[in-house]
């Protein structure tokens, strides 16, 4: 994207019919650290990439609970993350006092989806920088939502933002299919694994990552670090036995179970 | 619509305009309302009458009103109250229905809808004068619940309001049990109806009994009720009681 005379304020069409502030916006999004989000019929689980300023810093937080039903994590301008965030905890319990009931995700998504248009047609405002992933449950089951700084959303079945998110979307592109009968572990480990797409050959520790899960009759917990730690401990094994097959191609999909069944025989798992 | 009531020396002093702008008393009203849970819903009967202070006036008013697809809605007291609650549901459930998306308030959303507007208007000093009984069947699951006029809202198995507080509910507690079947829920409520149209004056020989199960409501047309009026203690009242008329 180059600079251009149509890019100076949002109110501003290019004749091509674009606006330029918004697209930066989304740009933004793009370079914060990945998030993912996937769903089968009951359970969505949210994960990211912990990123921190420096070593001696925590790292930031990423995924914000809304309500018992409802989590969403965030990628790009983290500040602008956390007030939507607060404004959806406004929503939802607001809906929650007037009504005694949980506000459905959809209707929470539109109203956000509204507040983010209204910065795209303001000329004293800017477009949050921020994408949401926001995943919650309604009468008709579980949804996964993203929200983008151009004020629109849309549904996913799995989704992943963020810088090397494109690894992420390959992944799950291959194994979405599956997702809406998933079983809870099944779909927590797609998302981990899903993560370590995004590292891109840097070693998937627990400490990188967290990890959110919500579903009918569940509400919105983090998984801890332990809980995390054993998942990555089931497939790293089984990753470095792909390895020793020599296989990344389709006929892995096939090979892997079988090879690491015999692998996981040679060694015994409670020596991991 | 915003006033001060003005407090000079501890004593009220009196806004003869602002007074012109909130409820004080009731005109038109309507009496008891009478509900239960059944097998496959919610009963609920009234009659059709409005009261003018002691006038029996207007003899076809209706007052249960079926909320959306799963709520029915029962008022008594100020009737034009009443006719102001059902705009408000209105809209309520207008934009509900915009929504589209396969999400629907059920009854408890509207019970505690009704329970926030009446609770509000109440701090304003400004009440809407009914006690409402709000009944409904959603994904199987019954609700019956009531909000008075200065915002008190429970749920129950039975509810009732004004005189069949007292008159019954008394009955309701001894002779309701879980899974009534249609038919004796309806001679359940006529059984308390009947009581009512004896001794509650503002009772008028009309009434109607409206169902709620999961397929939706149902008003029966108005009817009226067998009374018998040849009890010993009708016909010679003041038998043992010298002086009495």
């Amino acid at each position: 994207m180059f600079r251009n005379q149509y890019d100076t304020d949002v109110t501003t069409w290019s004749p091509t019919g674009r606006l330029f502030q918004v697209e930066y916006a989304m740009e933004a999004v793009k370079q914060g650290s990945a998030a993912i989000g996937l769903r089968s019929r009951t359970h969505v689980v949210l994960a990211c990439v912990n990123k921190a300023q420096s070593e001696l810093s925590s790292h930031q937080r990423k995924i914000f609970k809304v309500d018992d039903h409802i989590g969403v994590a965030i990628a790009g301008l983290t500040a602008d993350g956390r007030v939507l965030s607060r404004y959806m905890r406004s929503e939802s319990i607001n809906h929650a006092f007037t009504y005694e009931s949980p506000l459905p995700v959809g209707r929470l998504v539109v109203h956000l989806a509204d507040k983010a248009q209204v910065c795209t047609q303001r000329s004293w405002k800017r477009p949050y920088g921020v994408g949401l992933l926001v995943g919650g449950l309604d009468e008709s089951g579980a949804h996964l939502y993203y929200n983008c700084p151009s004020g629109n959303y849309f549904e996913y079945q799995a989704f992943a933002i963020g810088s090397r998110s494109q690894a992420a979307k390959t992944y799950l592109e291959r194994r979405f299919e599956s997702f809406g009968d998933s079983s809870k572990e099944d779909l927590i480990k797609d998302a981990i694994l899903a993560v370590r797409e995004t590292l891109q050959g840097e070693t998937l520790k627990s400490s990188l990552c967290t990890v959110a899960v919500l579903g009918v009759g569940e509400p919105f917990n983090f998984l801890d670090q332990e809980t995390i730690q054993k998942v990555i401990d089931t497939f790293e094994k089984v990753a470095e036995e792909e390895e020793g097959e020599g296989g990344e191609g389709e006929a892995e999909a096939a090979a892997a179970p079988p090879a690491a069944e015999q692998g996981d025989q040679d060694v015994a798992p409670m020596e991991m | 619509m915003t006033f001060t009531i003005p407090i000079e020396n501890g004593n009220e002093v009196k806004n003869a305009e602002a007074d012109s702008q909130r409820t004080l008393y009731p005109y038109v009203t309507g009496t008891s309302v009478v509900a239960i849970k059944y097998k496959d819903g919610i009963l609920m009967a009234s009659d059709m009458g409005g009261s003018y202070g002691s006038t029996l006036r207007y003899k076809n008013i209706e007052r249960m009103k079926a909320i959306g697809k799963h709520s029915l809605l029962g008022a008594s007291g100020e009737i034009s109250d009443f006719q102001e609650i059902l705009r408000y549901l209105d809209e309520l459930v207008l934009n509900d229905n915009m929504w589209d998306d396969g999400n629907s308030l059920g009854p408890k959303e509207v019970h505690n809808y009704l329970t926030r507007v009446m609770y509000n208007r109440r701090n304003k000093f400004n009440p809407l004068w009914n006690t409402l009984v709000l009944g409904g069947v959603k994904n199987g699951e019954k609700y019956l619940g009531m909000v008075s006029m200065i915002g008190v809202s429970f749920e129950d198995n039975h509810v009732a309001t004004g005189f069949g507080n007292h008159l019954a509910r008394p009955i309701l507690r001894d002779e309701w049990r879980e899974d009534l079947s249609f038919e004796d829920g309806v001679k359940l409520l006529e059984k308390c109806m009947r009581v009512l149209l004896y001794r509650d004056r503002s009772a008028i020989n009309k009434l109607q009994i409206a169902k709620m199960t999961e397929e939706g409501v149902t008003v029966s047309e108005p009817y009226s009720l067998k009374t018998f009026w040849e009890f010993s203690a009708f016909t010679n009242p003041t038998v043992g009681a010298e002086g009495s008329w």
